[in-house]
């Protein structure tokens, strides 16, 4: 194919493209209006389901197939992370010396660290009563971890941070999800369905799966972000080329 | 008053956008992306998305940068040992 027919090809594609986006924006309604179609079928789906938290609902029982590929995507991408960051055979492993850390950043640290753990887990278990979910929450978790490496250093934190049972919890939060897709099928429904009673609107124990897929999420939000942030720490700490010098 | 405050994040998102793709260096480049983060979740706060912000908040503000920061270090380090190897490879010359 020349050059000029590729730019004729792209153009076309381009064109394509533009109409279409233009012609779904005008019958779009109108900004900051009280109509909102999707989400008035959305929120009535949510209620009729029990679920306080209309985007838990969109998310994990409207739409639970959809977010299990975004689950499978993360879970791959740290898979690769793991198997490209992992220690090559012209490479070495050094102990990193402990640094100093001033007493208010230590303090701070180590204040913040159980409440945002806490925080954390909060917003797993009520993903959904209130925004947030398995995703925000794991990744707030994972993060508040971490703060021990500010806190004290890194040794501290490998020692709260068995990696191969986060890789496993990696794992085992993706197969839960699964499970429990399947498990609707053991009940006679269609995969991922929302079979499990659905409890008093607006308590902790309401939305049927969808607590249990948002536990699920957690979990392996959780664990991928620490396997990913250990793999990204062991490369700029650790794992020297040979022939470098500390 | 809720159009006025839809206005004035969006501002917010476009100078810290603006300052991201301006800033040239790695590491301070990090720090805008954070701030770019921090007025997402702004942004998405007042067009009532909470869930959107939460998740803007902990990977776009936290997450991205320490990665960003953590591969810098990792280049930096190894282009500094290149440097000094070759530099006594010139020097037993």
């Amino acid at each position: 194919m020349s050059r000029r027919l590729r730019m004729w090809v792209l153009l076309l594609g381009l064109t394509g493209v533009a109409a279409t986006l233009v012609t779904a924006a005008l019958r779009l309604p109108a900004f900051g209006t009280a109509t909102h179609p999707y989400g008035d079928r959305a929120v009535r789906e949510a209620l009729a389901h029990r679920t306080a938290n209309a985007v838990a609902a969109v998310n994990f029982d409207q739409r639970a197939f959809d977010t299990l590929g975004e689950e499978s995507i993360l879970f791959a991408a740290v898979l690769g992370t793991v198997v490209l960051l992992r220690q090559a055979r012209d490479e070495r492993q050094v102990t990193p010396a402990p640094a100093r850390v001033s007493a208010p950043v230590r303090r701070y640290a180590l204040v913040l660290l159980p409440v945002t753990l806490v925080t954390g887990l909060y917003i797993v278990a009520h993903g959904q009563l209130t925004p947030g979910g398995g995703f925000q929450g794991g990744v707030v978790a994972a993060t508040a971890l971490h703060l021990l490496y500010i806190a004290v250093d890194y040794r501290a934190l490998e020692r709260i941070r068995p990696i191969g049972l986060f890789e496993v919890g990696d794992a085992a939060g993706e197969a839960a999800y699964l499970v429990t897709g399947a498990a609707a099928l053991l009940a006679g429904s269609a995969y991922l369905a929302n079979v499990l009673p659905h409890g008093t609107f607006n308590t902790l124990a309401s939305g049927g799966t969808v607590p249990l897929l948002n536990a699920a999420i957690g979990m392996e939000v959780a664990c991928a972000v620490v396997v990913l942030l250990a793999r990204f720490l062991d490369q700029a700490v650790e794992i020297e080329e040979e022939g470098e010098e500390q | 008053m809720a159009d006025l405050l839809i206005a004035l994040a969006l501002l917010l998102v476009a100078a810290a956008a603006t300052a991201a793709v301006a800033v040239r260096e790695p590491a301070r480049q990090a720090l805008a992306l954070s701030l770019l983060g921090l007025t997402l979740t702004l942004l998405f706060t007042v067009l009532q998305a909470p869930d959107v912000a939460l998740s803007q908040l902990a990977v776009g503000s936290a997450l991205t940068p320490l990665l960003i920061l953590l591969s810098v270090r990792k280049a930096r380090r190894r282009s500094l040992d290149q440097v000094r190897a070759e530099q006594e490879a010139e020097d037993g010359r």
